[in-house]
């Protein structure tokens, strides 16, 4: 009984995309997020100079983010909960609503790094329209939790 | 008259006099001459910054408005809490549905005294309880401003209360209870410019505490973990602990702080989330040194641990 039911897992398992731990996956490309935008955060707010290489390299890597959340794999269900999780429930109550988001971001995030800003007012503009997707997925889709 | 008629008679008595005490600590208390008279004429001008600093078109606007439609204050926003649902009202210009008809007296009893132009107790869902250490002459700007808003037909929904919250007059008790217009946080040294104008901001007109402090049973903010962070009012998450205590944001700077006002991202760039999305883009409207202030005040304020129990850890199955 005990093999059958780990045969049973384990082939619902590889019906899946699911990935071996979403929850830290889904985490781990929000850091990465987090560490692009600082990188030119201060040049978006004139406190640094600006430099069209580092601006480059971070969208790029928050372009490739973007690319990375696949929600049916990284969001499967049964990763509402676990770990320090802050994923809010609406992202599978509504889970249209969360793949506009998500897809929101690629489209963003891909055309900043086609329109290869070079100059300050340039990266402004990309930068307002890539950020903003911050805010606005995490109003709906992130819960504080304590 | 017999001993049973006797103390029939008397516990009327003493009912009519317990209801005409209630009756009496129940009555709403308006605005007195002084506050008044201090309204003045109100800028326009002076009171969109207001405007914007009370976070009005929050709650207000319609839900998810955007751009200019922000402006149009035709209600709606629910409010889903432990004592029911309450449903932001039309403040439009609107005379019928909205605020149109108001005087200046009229929106300043509303405002920081909760109390209707018919003389009813609106619920503290309606932060009064920050908004009654405005000043009156803010109030009066924030009216100006109000003023040169749309009308906008159409009322919102009615709360949907479970009682007794659905009578309006008990509140009065809570209100004499509960609702003052002196400071929270008072400073043994006297603190700087910055710091009060950060106070009067961040405790009034911005209501901060309202939802990051948390409260007793009662619905009345808990004054000893001022800004300790509490759990949400709706739904399952928390509100930070804002206090440079444990669990809070102490390792910020005043800097960090103000860039978060004005940007959206913490010093780690985690984004802004939740309700305080809302509030965020509030704060990008107010000026740099507003924003200063607010971030001096939350460096000066008492440190406090979080105001909300740890995670529970998922239970193993």
């Amino acid at each position: 009984m005990k093999r059958l039911v780990l045969a049973l897992s384990v082939l619902a398992l590889a019906g899946t995309a699911a990935s071996a731990d979403p929850i830290a996956e889904r985490q781990a490309i929000m850091k990465s997020n987090g560490k692009a935008l600082k990188s030119i955060a201060g040049m978006a707010k004139g406190a640094e100079p600006f430099d069209a290489d580092t601006v480059m390299a971070a969208l790029k890597i928050l372009s490739e983010d973007a690319e990375k959340i696949d929600v049916a794999a990284l969001f499967p269900k049964g990763s509402e909960t676990g770990g320090d999780t802050t994923a809010s429930p609406k992202i599978w109550e509504d889970a249209a609503g969360f793949q506009k988001a998500v897809d929101k971001f690629k489209a963003d995030t891909a055309d900043a790094v086609a329109a290869a800003p070079a100059d300050l007012d340039a990266f402004k503009a990309q930068f307002g329209k890539v950020s903003q997707n911050c805010g606005t997925c995490h109003e709906t889709f992130r819960l504080k939790k304590g | 008259m017999g001993i049973v008629a006797r103390l029939a008679v008397g516990a009327v008595a003493i009912c009519a006099i317990g209801a005409g005490a209630f009756w009496v600590l129940t009555a709403p208390v308006r605005l007195d001459d002084v506050a008044l008279a201090s309204l003045g004429q109100g800028d326009a001008a002076r009171g969109e910054h207001v405007f914007w600093a009370g976070g009005c078109a929050s709650c207000h606007a319609r839900p998810k408005a955007e751009g200019d439609a922000r402006l149009e204050l035709a209600g709606g926003v629910e409010l889903k809490t432990a004592f029911g649902t309450f449903v932001a009202p039309n403040i439009s210009q609107d005379s019928n549905d909205g605020i149109g008809d108001w005087s200046l007296q009229d929106f300043a009893n509303a405002v920081m005294r909760g109390v209707s132009p018919s003389g009813e107790h609106l619920y503290p869902a309606f932060p009064y309880t920050s908004y009654a250490r405005m000043k009156p002459a803010d109030v009066a700007d924030l009216y100006a401003f109000m003023k040169t808003l749309p009308a906008v037909a159409g009322k919102a929904p009615d709360h949907s209360l479970s009682f007794p919250f659905t009578m309006r007059r008990g509140l009065g008790l809570w209100k004499r209870l509960y609702l003052s217009d002196a400071p929270v946080v008072v400073f043994d040294d006297p603190p700087s410019d910055a710091v009060l104008r950060g106070r009067y901001l961040a405790e009034g007109p911005g209501h901060c505490g309202e939802c990051h402090t948390p409260r007793e049973l009662t619905g009345a903010v808990k004054d000893g973990q001022w800004l300790a962070g509490a759990a949400a009012a709706e739904g399952d998450g928390i509100v930070p602990n804002i206090t440079p205590g444990e669990g809070g944001i102490g390792g910020w700077s005043q800097d960090e702080i103000v860039n978060y006002l004005e940007t959206g991202f913490t010093p780690d760039y985690d984004s802004v989330g939740g309700s305080m999305v809302e509030v965020q883009r509030n704060m990008a409207r107010l000026t740099d040194e507003d924003r200063q202030a607010i971030a001096a005040y939350l460096k000066a304020i008492p440190a406090h641990p979080n105001g909300y129990p740890p995670r529970q850890p998922k239970p193993t199955s």
